[in-house]
């Protein structure tokens, strides 16, 4: 057996605190990726400039200088403005910003510019005389949103999607370097602490592809639950 | 009769796609059991004018009265508009439409498909709406492929499909455009003989279509368009049996 | 346009933080990104080329093992890997004592070492997915003429998987550009150590990370403009031609 020295509680709160971050990460990227979607096809200019704007820095920067700037800054901010509440009307709070919070906030926030790019795409593949036909049965914008397009979009977009949340899951090892406990930093402290880093980094390794490859046979299976009534025709 | 309202009416219809005028003041009425059909040549305007009836295009002028009720616009800084989105959703509930390429909701079974706008659109109970679904989809001859999803269909099915789903809404008007157009010539047979029962028990529709023999045997009045105008219309054994008109005469012409 | 440039001034003569001293620790910082990018691209892609060969090889033992090299690179934190290779080698017992430790020593190599087969793996199966793409009729037509299997591969299929495979490419260089940021975690001093170091000395974060993101969007803005080029010449004869 191996000898994890003690650590395998620890390393196992770790593997938790991964999922929890990459789930929550996750919802928020798929709601900030349909607004950007949202507003990149959006008849208003500013509407569509600022979803570019958005996609283009976030898709520019490497994630962990965003995830320091948005964990780091944003704590100073947060301060800035307690201090500016405290002179101005003397109410006196103090926010610390979490780091599991500040980790899916930018986690979500890196990845929304990208869900953003493949809901967009997939919107668009939709055939149009599929939405011309709930309009004309009398159906109101979200009724077609919520009955045709989303669905046959989802269509569209499970690839993208499932490509994207395998890239999430490996970025939330960043945190660890934010200073959260994820598996990735439990593992870290191991391999100095014990001297063993194979032992350890080979256990979070195989951790992460495990939970890969569960993602997939999930994918595959609401692929196939969206594809209903596609299969015969290609 | 008199106090009935008529089901359909529309008035001085203009449309201009950027600068060229496709639609320079058209009007028509259906009354209850007409079968109005429009002919033309493409480019006619014949298919943008049956699109402006439900407002799937907006059109630049004109009126449009649903049973006696006017649908109300407004100026906007991107064209003139409905006023009320909710009147035009009520207002196309009552017109339904079966489209040249069928679109069937690719996402749902032929049963799904029928029963989609009565239970989300008009309210009826999901039970109530499948029976009447069956029924429907028992007359157009598909009782056997309720289940089966529209990709599984051929494409003359599909258009049955189609038009039973339009029935399902208890139509005042059905609005069809080039219904048999993307079929296979062997499949167009089933769609027309659907149609002309429709026509027979009394149905009010209008129908885009190039079929002339439909337009001869089953249509109640025939409106001729070219470029966007009406160039001759009336019964059809009037405008079909004796065109007035040079262009009409070489557009009925046998082509080979 | 005068106002901004007022300000501008006034910013630059009254601040403490862009002296020269840390715009040089930016400028190397700068020129370590570049290095740790440059060599594990080059080493990969030249790595990458009979990986992807042998990707699709009809003989298991060598097919499998390429699969698996790729699938355990791909499928996991490019910093789980770094720390693996990192303190893997920090810790062998008796390595400080030889020869190699002078290398060694510094975390340039293990991040080198790190970077190099992460960017193999995934330039294998760019590669990969761009020779099995590779036309039928195209092969067949080499055969036809009598060409050997590595005739044909020089000649045929390589050159036009190349270009087919450009596109993705391109988004790999931009990948492993915004990778190598975790270098700075086990501290090298490329461009984000040099940020992390300028914030924790005047724990002026934005000043910091702004300044450092802004110079990897123009170096991202680089390599697209650089890549869409190199498609443009390369990828001219797939356009259905014009008139």
């Amino acid at each position: 057996m191996i000898d994890l020295h003690g650590y395998g509680p620890r390393l196992f709160e770790g593997a938790l605190i991964t999922v929890e971050l990459a789930v929550l990460s996750l919802l928020l990227a798929v709601v900030l990726g349909l607004a950007t979607a949202t507003a990149k096809m959006s008849r208003h200019w500013w509407l569509h400039r600022l979803g570019t704007l958005y996609t283009t820095l976030i898709r520019g920067v490497p994630d962990l200088v965003l995830m320091m700037l948005l964990f780091f800054g944003g704590q100073i901010g947060i301060n800035m403005f307690t201090d500016w509440l405290y002179y101005q009307f003397d109410v006196d709070i103090f926010i610390n910003v979490n780091e599991f919070v500040a980790g899916v906030g930018t986690i979500g926030l890196i990845f929304g510019a990208y869900m953003g790019e493949t809901f967009r795409g997939a919107f668009l593949a939709v055939d149009s005389g599929q939405i011309e036909a709930g309009r004309a049965y009398g159906m109101s914008h979200w009724l077609v949103f919520r009955r045709i397009r989303f669905p046959q979009m989802m269509r569209h977009a499970l690839p993208g999607l499932s490509n994207n949340w395998m890239v999430l899951l490996k970025t939330t090892a960043l945190v660890s370097v934010i200073g959260l406990s994820d598996m990735v930093r439990v593992a870290a402290e191991a391999s100095k602490a014990t001297r063993e880093p194979f032992t350890f980094m080979i256990i979070v390794a195989v951790i992460y592809l495990l939970i890969a490859s569960v993602s997939e046979w999930g994918f595959a299976r609401l692929q196939k639950r969206y594809d209903i009534g596609y299969g015969e025709a290609d | 009769m008199a106090d009935t309202p008529i089901p359909l009416e529309v008035r001085n219809i203009k449309k201009r796609f950027g600068d060229t005028e496709v639609l320079k003041g058209l009007s028509l009425q259906a009354h209850k059991g007409d079968v109005i059909t429009l002919i033309g040549a493409s480019g006619s305007g014949k298919s943008t004018f049956l699109r402006c009836m439900n407002l799937l295009e907006q059109p630049n002028e004109g009126e449009l009265i649903v049973h006696g009720e006017p649908i109300r616009f407004k100026e906007t800084k991107h064209g003139r508009e409905p006023a009320d989105w909710k009147q035009v959703v009520a207002m196309r509930a009552k017109l339904s439409m079966v489209f040249q390429s069928f679109n069937l909701w690719a996402h749902m079974t032929l049963l799904e498909n029928v029963i989609e706008a009565p239970v989300h659109v008009l309210g009826k109970s999901k039970q109530e709406a499948t029976a009447h679904a069956r029924q429907l989809l028992e007359r157009v001859g598909l009782g056997e492929r309720a289940d089966y999803y529209p990709a599984q269909l051929s494409g003359g099915q599909q258009q049955r499909g189609a038009i039973a789903r339009a029935l399902a809404m208890d139509p005042e008007v059905m609005l069809f455009d080039e219904p048999t157009s993307a079929l296979d010539p062997e499949l167009v047979g089933d769609v027309l003989k659907v149609m002309r029962d429709l026509a027979e028990e009394g149905r009010t529709m209008i129908v885009v279509t190039h079929e002339m023999a439909f337009a001869r045997d089953v249509s109640t009045q025939v409106i001729y368009l070219h470029q966007g105008q009406v160039e001759e219309a009336g019964p059809p054994e009037q405008v079909l049996g004796n065109p007035r008109s040079e262009r009409l005469k070489q557009f009925l012409a046998p082509k080979h | 346009m005068d106002a901004l440039m007022n300000w501008l001034e006034a910013q630059l003569a009254d601040n403490s933080i862009f002296t020269l001293q840390t715009l040089s620790y930016y400028g190397d910082g700068l020129v370590t990104t570049v290095q740790l990018v440059f060599m594990s691209l080059i080493i990969g892609l030249v790595m990458a080329i009979p990986l992807a060969i042998g990707r699709g090889s009809k003989k298991a033992w060598i097919r499998l093992p390429i699969f698996f090299y790729c699938y355990v690179f791909r499928g996991t934190p490019l910093l789980v890997q770094l720390y693996l290779i990192y303190y893997g080698v920090v810790f062998i017992e008796g390595i400080q004592d030889t020869w190699l430790w002078v290398i060694l020593e510094k975390p340039f190599v293990p991040a080198l070492i790190a970077f190099t087969l992460n960017t193999g793996a995934y330039t294998t199966e760019i590669f990969r997915g761009a020779i099995k793409s590779t036309p039928r009729g195209e092969i067949e037509a080499a055969r036809a003429y009598g060409m050997s299997w590595g005739l044909m591969l020089r000649r045929i299929v390589l050159p036009s998987a190349f270009r087919r495979a450009l596109p993705a490419y391109g988004n790999e260089v931009i990948f492993m550009l915004h990778a190598s940021a975790i270098a700075s975690v086990v501290t090298i001093m490329d461009l984000t150590g040099a940020a992390r170091f300028v914030y924790a000395r005047f724990y002026a974060p934005f000043d910091a990370f702004l300044f450092v993101a802004a110079i990897y969007l123009c170096l991202t803005f680089s390599i697209i403009y650089f890549f869409r080029h190199l498609e443009k010449r390369l990828l001219a004869h797939l356009k259905p031609a014009s008139g």
